[in-house]
């Protein structure tokens, strides 16, 4: 029997899940497969429909993880195993190597000397990143890590020279760790759907059309383009920009349920696109306007007052190649009638959620058709990993998550 | 105080590169450290081994670490009875101010020199916190509201070990969810609706021998403190002599010529006011004690007013609302057997649904049309109009089910009219349809998707008998839900031990009702536990100390009292303040509005900033280096510099930088300090503010920004700039930008010279 808890996900349900059980007196283990704390929203710029930074949430729960001796994280780790049940479960995870040690909080030198680079995952390949990296300015631990295919290299002998010695140990191998835990919070949140599935929108085939995670990364000021939204092909800004709604979600073959988020993600980056560009024209192909109760309700009626945007209501049937690089979104105006070709500079894909259950499950937690969590006693689902939800109901869930756990540890201690 | 100091400075990560570390150790000894030591890896276990050895070879009774930010380096140093600060030289200097040149290196050095001697000097000056417990903490909980989401309150925070006591106003249990037919289906296949979960969380409730139900009862006040609430209850709809008394408001306390009353007058029209009810300090020998409270209180349904929605034809008998409609068909077999749902009244001209809407009421149409098959499977007939069916996650599934119904009809389209027809029924006219066409149906009733009004829009519902009053703050910003400004952190009330949950929060379905009664109890039950370890509450947990008052130097000027964004303070007769230690959250607030400088924490006062300034060495002949000094939010502010400096921005090296809890801390005596020291120009930085505020602490930068004019005028008095001190609104992702700003307020002090009373 254990009076532990076992949060699976780093993101904001995992971070706050952990913080809020440790605050409530229980020692939790929090494991992140990525190598820092806050998931998916540490990708973007900023929050609907206040506008208003995700890293300064994150600041804060950072702070309470740091100050909280209760609460021990693993970055870089998956879970392999567990075994078990409510009150008892043996939990093997994998923690692979970052190659550096705690003692490096910020290895600005070395990533000065490496000179290979990669494709930066952060933002989407949009852009490279060294060999020995940070993954993003706001990263927690601010401890560098290097890419395991320059260790054998001479790039990893430079990266290592250029070093105090105790800061960089390239010889570190990945480690089992095996925990005793009364209770799992499941907070493995979501992966953008996959935007080359949907061969209709043509993402991949035109380089103009990027998904909205990578606005996300753009509008960004750490991202690829610096905080611009620009046309990957030739770095320019867009007169007009086309989003496409329902890419993947409400689709029985691709996402049959609806993520939510994507709505209230295109009136946000349509405030991103105004504030760079008073006179850009914008328009929205949508089945629905989701933007459910009084605060989103207020914010698409704020964006819609714009003039400039213009919402169709009709699913994008087909992209073609335009003029000069841009694109034409060819879509059924159910409302206007008639067929609709919109050509335009630059097309968003409005992907979904897919829960990261649906393709990446953690071994010994049962899951539903589409990969969320079922949950269980012991097993408690939070955040997107149990349905599409906004970042609020995530922090909501992630809550009610706490207690659940630790009601089951009380009992079983 | 600490009498012996220990100064650490690290040279790696090119410190030592940038600075001159001889007379870094040189400033920290004279400014008193007793020892002071260069370390080129002073993070390894080498290093803390040293640190180690000279605490106990010296008696060091606190440590300063000049090198990497206290961000990023937090848990290697850790020596009980021994003070542990930090200050980030590595990113304010090395990483920020690069040696270019001599004149660089020169201005590099004297920055660090400053930090390092405001750094010995705060030592100096600081206590070591300990927490303060409370003793006695109560752990019964108070859930307000006998519904749905009280109930699974209740019941989830049994579980985890509590008692609780659930007060509900009606004569029994159940809230709304007791009225209705029929509930959304919460599960695969999410096909078909399911029994209400009320009367089975009744059961659950009544037989549950760690919970208490008041039926016919309201909360009366609630008095005194998280741990150790005073809850007097009533009969509902009755008065009570423990009525929470309600302070007057702007308005009132004006005479007919628009004039501020005197405190006498006022005093008297607020007894007036409140005659009857006793004063809000008075303690009711009879009230019960709680721990936490969690307010579940609900919605009230929206009936719109006589003679709304004429196009509609609200008012006929045939056209009702979506909560009258659920009432007939739990009632019995529904008569109307052709029913249309109108979801959005705005017609062609707007596509916004009734107020107080959410994905709730696209939901509830759709269940009813079911009620309508139900009844006539053979002949009903339902439509739902909409302009956007919200029906959010896996509620699609559900939508999608009703497509199949051939007795169900939902479109898209803008509902322009409802009128009598010849046959005694209702013509629906709908135009811009999705068929591309304007139709009209003939239907038996209307039902109108109205929404739900949380409780909290028009009564107070918790009743506090706190000097700021009975009701939530600023409640309006949300349209009178209970709600929290952070979109990270949802269980924000301002006012510490008490968080809402369901509807009265935010309007939700009942299946997020019952999560979020989950999280609420888990907010509350950890609030009691805070209280009892003796740390605060969110957004501060790890912090143990609470503001010390010094009562004998009071001038009752009720601005703390006034400004405290949690209501955390109270007054006495004469109107001197009261603390409550559990319902602080330590943001400082207090401290920034007290005029007297009577307030203040244990190592973060008006002296240690105070001195702290003072101690910047302002060389008053030199007129290219002039000294400022910023205040910079150390949850948003200083972040941005951190990363500012990581990114390989800089900025001038004339300005000092010293962190503050939030900007509201800021008290003008530092700002006096600055003047009087001869520093040229004060910057703040701090969080935005207005209706988005992103300040954890609520009012922080709005205070601090009016409390700056208030310094203009007095520098316009002196014969100074009033541009001198200003603020600058700065989120943390704002690193690209910080630089800049800190750059253009020293251009412009630059351009007005050195503060004309530097050198006296």
């Amino acid at each position: 029997m254990s009076q532990s808890i076992l949060v699976i996900g780093g993101g904001f349900s995992g971070l706050t899940a952990a913080v809020e059980a440790a605050e409530m007196g229980y020692d939790v283990y929090l494991v992140e497969k990525e190598s820092y704390l806050g998931g998916r929203v540490a990708q973007l710029n900023k929050y609907f429909p206040k506008l208003c930074p995700p890293t300064c949430g994150l600041e804060i729960n950072f702070r309470r993880v740091k100050t909280n001796p209760r609460i021990v994280f693993y970055t870089q780790a998956e879970v392999k195993s567990v075994q078990g049940g409510a009150g008892n479960y043996n939990v093997q995870l994998e923690v692979n190597p970052r190659f550096t040690t705690p003692q490096c909080t910020n290895c600005k030198p070395a990533e000065d000397v490496a000179t290979t680079t990669m494709p930066n995952e952060f933002n989407f390949g949009m852009d490279q990143r060294k060999g020995v990296y940070m993954p993003h300015p706001m990263s927690f631990p601010q401890q560098c890590v290097v890419d395991p295919s320059v260790i054998s290299t001479d790039e990893g002998a430079k990266i290592q020279a250029a070093l105090p010695a105790g800061h960089i140990d390239l010889t570190q191998k990945a480690e089992t760790v095996n925990l005793n835990v009364g209770a799992i919070v499941v907070a493995t949140g979501w992966k953008p759907y996959d935007a080359t599935k949907m061969d209709r929108l043509c993402y991949g085939k035109y380089p103009n059309i990027v998904t909205n995670m990578m606005v996300e990364r753009m509008a960004s000021p750490s991202g690829p383009t610096e905080g611009k939204i620009v046309r990957p092909s030739d770095k320019a800004q867009p007169k007009t920009i086309g989003f496409v709604q329902c890419a993947g979600s409400r689709d029985k073959e691709h996402l049959p349920f609806c993520s939510y988020i994507c709505c209230l993600a295109t009136l946000k980056q349509i405030c991103y696109v105004r504030e760079q560009n008073p006179d850009a024209e914008i328009y929205v192909f949508y089945i629905d306007i989701r933007t459910p109760g009084m605060k989103y309700e207020n914010f698409y009626s704020k964006v819609k007052a714009d003039k400039k945007v213009h919402f169709i209501k009709g699913k994008v049937a087909e992209v073609k190649e335009g003029a000069s690089g841009g694109v034409i979104l060819v879509a059924e105006d159910t409302i206007g009638g008639g067929k609709v070709e919109q050509a335009v500079d630059l097309a968003v894909l409005a992907t979904g959620m897919q829960p990261v259950g649906a393709f990446s499950p953690v071994p010994g937690i049962e899951y539903d058709a589409n990969g969320f969590v079922v949950p269980k006693d012991g097993i408690v689902p939070c955040g997107c990993a149990k349905r599409p939800v906004d970042v609020v109901s995530s922090a909501q869930s992630a809550t009610a998550a706490a207690l659940k756990a630790v009601q089951t540890v009380r009992r079983a201690g | 105080m600490a009498s012996k100091i220990g100064f650490y400075i690290y040279t790696g990560d090119g410190i030592g590169d940038a600075l001159d570390v001889e007379g870094l150790i040189k400033a920290a000894t004279t400014a008193g450290a007793a020892v002071c030591k260069a370390h080129a890896d002073l993070y390894s276990p080498e290093g803390v081994a040293e640190v180690k050895q000279d605490i106990e070879a010296n008696g060091l009774d606190a440590i300063c670490l000049a090198g990497i930010s206290p961000r990023y380096e937090y848990n290697t140093f850790n020596f009980p009875g021994v003070y542990v600060d930090k200050v980030g030289i590595r990113e304010l200097v090395a990483w920020s101010h690069p040696a270019t040149d001599d004149t660089a290196k020169e201005y590099s050095q004297e920055l660090a020199e400053d930090y390092i001697k405001m750094y010995v000097t705060k030592l100096k000056k600081v206590n070591k916190p300990a927490a303060s417990k409370f003793e006695g903490a109560s752990t019964r909980l108070l859930v307000i509201g006998g519904g749905v989401t009280g109930m699974t309150a209740a019941l989830e925070a049994a579980a985890a070990g509590a008692d609780v006591t659930i007060v509900e106003r009606e004569a029994q249990l159940g809230g709304y969810a007791a009225k209705i037919r029929k509930q959304i289906p919460v599960g695969p296949d999410y096909s078909n609706l399911i029994n209400p979960v009320a009367s089975d969380l009744i059961a659950k409730v009544t037989s549950n021998p760690k919970i208490q139900v008041k039926l016919g009862t309201e909360v009366a006040r609630v008095a005194n403190v998280p741990a150790q609430f005073r809850v007097s209850f009533k009969e509902t709809g009755g008065k009570s002599e423990w009525d929470a008394p309600v302070p007057l408001t702007a308005e009132e306390k004006l005479d007919a010529n628009g004039k501020e009353l005197s405190a006498e007058d006022q005093k008297k029209v607020y007894l007036a006011k409140n005659e009857g009810r006793q004063d809000y300090m008075q303690v009711d020998a009879n009230a019960e004690i709680f721990g936490a409270v969690v307010i579940a209180s609900g919605f009230k349904p929206y009936i719109p007013a006589e003679g709304d929605y004429p196009h509609l034809l609200w008012g006929n008998p045939k056209v009702v609302t979506n909560h009258q409609f659920e009432e007939m068909a739990k009632a019995g077999k529904l008569t109307a057997k052709t029913v249309a749902f109108i979801q959005s009244p705005g017609g062609k001209t707007d596509d916004a649904d009734f107020p107080y809407t959410s994905a709730v009421t696209s939901l509830v149409a759709l269940k009813q049309a079911k009620y309508v098959r139900e009844d006539h499977p053979d002949d009903g007939k339902a439509y739902v109009f909409y302009q956007h069916m919200r029906t959010p996650g896996q509620y699609e599934y559900f939508y999608k089910g009703l497509q199949d119904d051939p007795g169900i009809m939902l479109a898209k389209g803008a509902v322009t009219s409802v009128k009598e027809n010849a046959t005694g029924g209702l013509t629906v006219t709908v135009e811009n349809t999705i068929l591309g066409e304007d139709i009209a149906v003939d239907v038996d009733m209307v039902v109108l998707a109205t929404g739900m009004i949380p409780t909290t829009k028009n009564e107070p519902i918790i009743n506090m008998a706190y000097r700021q009053g009975p009701a939530f703050r600023d409640l309006d910003l949300f349209g009178g839900y209970c709600d929290s400004n952070f979109i990270c952190f949802p269980y924000e009330t301002r006012r510490t031990g008490i968080y809402a949950a369901g509807p009265v929060r935010r309007s939700m379905t009942i299946e997020e009702s019952m999560e979020d009664a989950a999280g609420a109890a888990l907010k509350a039950l950890q609030a009691i536990q805070a209280a009892e370890e003796g740390h605060a509450v969110h957004p501060r947990t790890w912090d143990i100390d609470y503001p010390d008052f010094y009562f004998q130097r009071c001038t009752q000027c009720k601005r703390c009292t006034e400004e405290c964004p949690f209501g955390a303070l109270d007054d006495d007769e004469k109107g001197t303040p009261k603390p409550n230690p559990t319902r602080c959250r330590r943001c400082g607030t207090c401290m920034g509005a007290c005029p007297e400088r009577i307030i203040g924490f244990k190592d973060y006062n008006i002296d240690v900033v105070g001195s702290m300034i003072k101690s910047i060495d302002v060389p008053d002949d030199d007129e290219d280096k002039l000294r400022m000094v910023i205040f910079a939010c150390e949850n948003d502010a200083y972040p941005a510099l951190d990363m500012a400096a990581t990114k390989g921005h800089s900025w001038s090296a004339l300005p000092r930088i010293i962190p503050v809890r939030c900007l509201g801390s800021v008290n003008v005596s530092w700002i006096k300090d600055a003047m009087s020291s001869g520093i040229d120009g004060v910057l703040l930085l701090g969080c935005r503010f207005g209706d988005d505020y992103q300040c954890h602490f609520v009012k922080g930068s709005e205070l601090a920004d009016r409390r700056m004019a208030n310094v203009a005028e007095t520098l316009k008095s002196l014969g100074m700039e009033p541009e001198r001190v200003k603020l600058a609104q700065i989120a943390i992702d704002e690193y690209d930008k910080i630089s800049g700003t800190i750059n253009d307020f020293v251009e412009e002090i630059v351009g007005m010279g050195p503060n004309p009373f530097k050198g006296f």
